[in-house]
């Protein structure tokens, strides 16, 4: 069982991470791409807690930092992501799943792993010379993406989640 | 479930349903309160007969369902781990540090080994979602086709002027290609590559994939070419795609040549990809003030690599000069527009060992495409 969800998170990590390098350019705003994997995070913090989470992000945020066409410092988005699962999971017990409160979660997340990453790329100068005014546009901008996916991406994902945590209510 | 669909399911057991039935409706009164859904008046119209019977409970699984669609599921979470938190966190800072330490450590073999899984994966994908992406390009409104046409014809008109009194430039050009060909260095081939993958720009790297690596014959530090001029250069080869950086990344620099005047530079991105994305020039003699408009092509390396001479990279649009320290700042428009790359071609040299079809000819020829 736990195999199988590993496995149905990896894919899933792995999905959202193709459309985001290979689709979401298409429709970026100033190549400001949706973090879709930042959301399969935020997904798994949601249902099954910050532990599962943060290793999750861990290998989600390797990947997106070795997967080509990723240049920056590797580890950069690694530890966004740890950071987004930790959050997620602990904003997790104390609200009421509702729209509202998923929309929140995943705004303050978004905020969090973006700010993360420009401000990792601020301290290690990687690139260099990058403008202060660009780096909160490009956040700002991620965080619009993320809450304007977030009903399309994440109540499937969690119904996913939820359907491996508990195979025999998930049929009824 | 099943549990209240017998509870409020059982009273309309045989009746086939109808809202204007007066007993039907106390019923639905009654069974209001049980279902407690502010959303009654908004559900469809209910099947009738048998499968009435399951209207209730259809309704409430309803309500049921929009409130599960966020829920986070039956299993209650373990509290966060604060020692799991702090390992993770320095395990990317490992990360980050090996990344910075060396240039071909363990991350450089880890980043070859992902490409080589999830390039492949990046290219089906691409090609999967082609038709589709390229749908925006197809789907241009009738009068923006027509404003096309007419420019097109403008351009067309002034291109046979130009052609008329082009004769003798023709000659000489003739004469100057012969040259650059008996000289012998300059036959490359181009290798055919898509773009399949872009970086985003939270990294503030402009960075693609290209879905040919060294299996085509892409080596590192290789000229990456459109038709319109200078993409950049490649950053990293691996088996069967490779990365490409392009001129309009932070950390890009090409020497360049401005146009009539030959005055010599060296042109830098900015980061910036969009619309407004331009290069900065910086002139080796600070007295040479280039104009507007003029051509900028690329100024060459030794060996061709990592940039070959003689290619376009773009136009001059602007040009500020500072009273103050007497410095002038020239801003190029580069003539590919990065954000809709998708055929670019690697120029290798001739006789490249390639999996697919080299395009060759003369370097003259291939960056005029």
């Amino acid at each position: 069982m736990s195999a199988l969800r590993a496995v149905a998170t990896g894919l899933a990590v792995l999905v959202a991470l193709l459309l985001q390098v290979t689709v979401a350019p298409h429709v970026a705003w100033h190549g400001v791409v949706p973090d879709l994997v930042l959301l399969v995070v935020v997904a798994v913090a949601l249902a099954r807690g910050p532990n599962p989470a943060m290793v999750v992000g861990f290998a989600a945020g390797l990947l997106v930092d070795l997967a080509p066409p990723a240049d920056h410092v590797a580890g950069r988005w690694a530890l966004a992501l740890v950071l987004v699962g930790y959050l997620a999971g602990r904003l997790r017990p104390d609200v009421r799943p509702t729209a509202l409160s998923s929309l929140a979660t995943v705004a303050g997340c978004a905020f969090v792993g973006a700010s993360v990453v420009a401000l990792t790329g601020l301290v290690l100068s990687d690139p260099a010379g990058v403008a202060t005014g660009d780096l909160m546009l490009g956040v700002l901008v991620s965080v619009a993406w993320d809450v304007a996916l977030t009903p399309l991406v994440l109540p499937p994902l969690l119904a996913l989640l939820r359907r491996l945590e508990t195979p025999e209510r998930g049929t009824a | 479930m099943s549990g209240v669909t017998d509870l409020v399911g059982r009273p309309r057991e045989g009746a086939p349903h109808d809202p204007l039935d007066g007993e039907a409706l106390a019923r639905d009164e009654a069974a209001r309160p049980a279902v407690r859904s502010p959303f009654r008046d908004l559900s469809a119209p209910e099947p009738r007969g048998e499968r009435g019977r399951l209207g209730a409970g259809r309704l409430l699984s309803r309500v049921e369902r929009r409130e599960r669609r966020w829920s986070a599921g039956p299993v209650p979470a373990r509290p966060a781990s604060r020692s799991l938190l702090v390992a993770l966190v320095l395990a990317s800072a490992t990360v980050v540090t090996l990344d910075l330490a060396a240039d071909d450590g363990p991350v450089g073999a880890a980043r070859a080994v992902v490409a080589d899984v999830v390039g492949p994966l990046e290219t089906a994908t691409a090609a999967v979602v082609r038709p589709v992406t390229s749908l925006g390009e197809a789907l241009t409104t009738r009068s923006e086709l027509e404003d096309r046409v007419a420019d097109l014809e403008a351009a067309n008109a002034e291109l046979r002027d130009q052609l008329a009194g082009a004769g003798i430039d023709q000659q000489r050009l003739a004469a100057y290609d012969a040259l650059a060909a008996s000289a012998g260095d300059l036959d490359r081939a181009v290798v055919p590559a898509r773009v399949v993958g872009w970086g985003a720009a939270q990294t503030f790297t402009s960075t693609v994939t290209i879905d040919a690596g060294t299996d085509d014959g892409v080596v590192e530090d290789a000229t990456v070419i459109a038709t319109d001029g200078l993409v950049g250069r490649v950053l990293r080869a691996d088996a069967s795609t490779a990365t490409v950086l392009l001129v309009t990344d932070a950390e890009s620099t090409v020497g360049a040549r401005v146009g009539s005047s030959g005055t010599l530079g060296f042109l830098s991105g900015t980061g910036e990809v969009g619309d407004g994305s331009a290069l900065d020039l910086e002139l080796v003699d600070a007295t040479e003030v280039p104009d507007r408009g003029e051509e900028v092509l690329t100024w060459g390396s030794q060996d061709g690599a990592p940039y070959l001479a003689g290619i376009r990279i773009g136009r001059v649009t602007h040009v500020y000069s500072s009273v103050r320290d007497s410095s002038i700042r020239v801003e190029v428009a580069p003539s590919v527009d990065m954000t809709t790359l998708d055929v670019v071609g690697v120029v290798v040299p001739t006789g490249t060992d390639s999996a697919r079809g080299l395009i060759t000819g003369s370097l003259a020829q291939g960056s005029d495409r």
